[in-house]
């Protein structure tokens, strides 16, 4: 899903009539599923971490949540927290971008699209980006780009394995070529990272798109996805006009980019800490063996 | 060596018709008036000079103020101009020798619309790459318009390695609308290829000198733009986004586009100001395409300069150095918490 897609079905979301159960579903209180539209007591469906007990259908989850969800008890320490968007650009569309960003503030209580930080999965420690959907499509501008940054620079410091979870829609175009430079800044981080001989995993949730599909998700050691989410760099609808024919249905899928080759493992939402761990411990150095008698 | 220029002086020539942008027309009708005053006067036998020279310079005039004055969409027009000398025309026209190499050792096609290979420039080799937009229409279906697949940069990246091992300083020539949104492309991996490249580049120890002579197209013009030293030329842009997906998107109206070209500050002076760009090259008056080679000779001394700067370097201070380059780049505020 590109920004064009996220504009675009942003507009076509309903107000929910209040009436009965739908007035529940308004409330927060039942969640219907997108996918088997069974619905779902929404306290249930958060205790599965949001994924459809009946079909198994992956709900969207931001950024407090997933951390919740993967980082034990007690041990996350946010990092750079103070970090705030400004307006390089005095940007204006339809909306002056500084008015953009208040608002999205007011809403979300995010500062930008993306919360850092370092704490332990599973007593193993970690540095751990969580980028927000809800945040402006989770587009990737200056304050993205550096708190990615610093929290790259941590984990080589601290000799810390990096887990970055994606969910963007990309370069954030209202600061211009700033965005676009952070792909770049981002990815000499990683660079300096692997040259430690430190793991690096991003988890690449729905949707996982544009500049950020052609940076530092695309460059783990190793790569995981969450099913069913779209992974791309160019927009559905920007390469179905370069075709003729029709593109398969699983096009840019995570199924589809691991049967092609870009992806190492699809990992369902409540398996992803305890994969995380695994992963994390197998590439701990082996621990000196004792003589056995 | 003249045979090189073969395409080149062709573009230069005015036998060709020129294409006309439309902010140029005030220009071409003093350029047809002086021209009819003057078989005017050849007809009657009269002695115009005077005036003509006066006109001339009237003309000049104008052209520079045109020039000078361009908004963003205009500017964009000029570096999207057919006649607008490519990554072939300035590396043919700047180099002593130059030998082509093709492929990326993996996709099974090579390539067009991202050329590089071996040159020799001012007596040292170097490893030359780029877009490549085509020169007329069939040539662009060729070249894809300049929007490199994912082989294009595993080509790119094979040739940087190549350079790395042998010692060669690196030159990166950007002129693409950007990285080619085809099926093809997003099955081969379109984002990896472009992420690997970003990441890779900065573990290169050789210099490396991007310029961008045309439109600098996101995220495909970045794939073979991290480097030492950006260099752009006075005409040319460099965009997050297009102009016209840019108003697609945010104004949800593609004409829009010359408003989002104004909005996304794509100019040189507008990178120069952010902290992108290293060095601002001036044009001829009319454009790159009005004078290539004496555009070639501007960027070739800006490239020669620049590159005994590098050269200077031990190879971790230049890696360290560009790293530090881009980690500067971003605008954002940072309250501090006052700690007890
Ligand atoms: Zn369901």
């Amino acid at each position: 899903m590109s920004l064009f897609d996220w504009f675009a079905n942003r507009r076509k979301a309903d107000p929910v009539q209040p009436d009965g159960r739908e007035r529940d579903i308004a409330d927060g209180l039942w969640t219907k599923c997108e996918a088997c539209s069974v619905m779902s007591y929404t306290k249930d469906l958060k205790a599965n971490q949001r994924v459809c007990s009946e079909c198994g259908h992956h709900h969207r989850v931001f950024s407090d949540e997933r951390i919740q969800q993967l980082i034990d008890p007690e041990t996350w320490v946010s990092l750079n927290a103070q970090i705030t968007p400004e307006d390089p650009l005095k940007f204006r569309d339809r909306k002056a971008y500084s008015d953009r960003i208040r608002e999205t503030q007011a809403k979300t209580h995010l500062q930008d699209a993306v919360q850092t930080g370092v704490g332990q999965i599973d007593g193993l420690p970690v540095a751990l980006g969580v980028m927000d959907f809800r945040f402006m499509g989770g587009s990737m501008g200056s304050v993205v780009g550096e708190k990615l940054t610093r929290l790259i620079e941590q984990g080589t410091q601290a000799q810390m394995p990096v887990v970055i979870v994606c969910a963007s829609g990309g370069a954030r175009m209202q600061e211009g070529m700033l965005s676009l430079m952070q792909m770049a800044k981002i990815s000499g981080a990683l660079e300096r990272h692997r040259e430690a001989r430190l793991l690096y995993i991003p988890v690449l949730s729905h949707p996982t798109t544009g500049g950020v599909t052609a940076s530092f998700a695309m460059l783990g050691d190793i790569i995981l996805a969450e099913p069913k989410a779209t992974i791309a760099f160019a927009g559905r609808r920007v390469v179905e006009q370069t075709l003729r024919e029709k593109l398969p249905d699983d096009f840019q899928t995570a199924e589809y980019l691991l049967s092609h080759g870009f992806v190492d493992a699809i990992i369902p939402r409540t398996q992803l800490k305890s994969t995380l761990a695994q992963l994390i411990r197998l590439h701990q150095p082996t621990p000196t063996l004792a003589t056995v008698s | 060596m003249l045979g090189y220029f073969g395409d080149f002086v062709d573009m230069a020539t005015t036998e060709r018709k020129p294409i006309l942008l439309d902010f140029e027309k005030p220009l071409v009708e003093l350029e047809d008036r002086i021209q009819q005053i003057r078989e005017l006067a050849e007809d009657n036998a009269v002695d115009v000079s005077a005036q003509i020279h006066q006109l001339e310079s009237r003309a000049d005039q104008l052209r520079q103020e045109i020039f000078t004055s361009l908004t963003p969409a205009q500017r964009l027009q000029v570096a999207r101009h057919p006649r607008r000398p490519s990554t072939l025309d300035y590396i043919q026209a700047m180099s002593d020798e130059w030998i082509e190499l093709h492929g990326d050792r993996g996709s099974g096609t090579d390539d067009q619309a991202l050329v590089g290979g071996i040159a020799r420039f001012n007596g040292r080799a170097v490893v030359m790459l780029g877009n490549q937009k085509g020169r007329d229409m069939k040539d662009n279906v060729v070249r894809n318009f300049g929007m490199a697949s994912p082989g294009g940069y595993r080509k790119a990246l094979r040739l940087m390695q190549h350079a790395n091992r042998f010692g060669m300083p690196i030159f990166t020539f950007i002129d693409t609308p950007g990285a080619y949104p085809g099926f093809e492309a997003e099955e081969m991996g379109q984002g990896e290829a472009i992420a690997y490249n970003l990441r890779e580049m900065f573990a290169l120890e050789v210099p490396i000198l991007c310029t961008v002579i045309g439109e600098g197209g996101s995220g495909g013009a970045l794939g073979i733009g991290v480097g030492d030293c950006l260099i752009m030329l006075e005409h040319s842009v460099y965009t997050v986004a297009s102009p016209e997906a840019c108003a697609a998107i945010l104004w949800k109206d593609a004409t829009r586009a010359p408003q989002a070209a104004e909005a996304l500050k794509i100019t040189a002076w507008d990178l120069k100001n952010f902290g992108i760009l290293d060095v601002l090259l001036n044009e001829p008056i009319g454009g790159a395409h009005a004078n290539p080679l004496k555009t070639t000779e501007i960027l070739k001394d800006a490239l020669q300069e620049n590159l005994n700067r590098l050269l200077a370097l031990a190879p971790q201070d230049l890696k360290q150095q560009r790293y530090e380059k881009f980690r500067r780049i971003g605008v954002f505020a940072e309250a501090h918490t006052v700690s007890a």
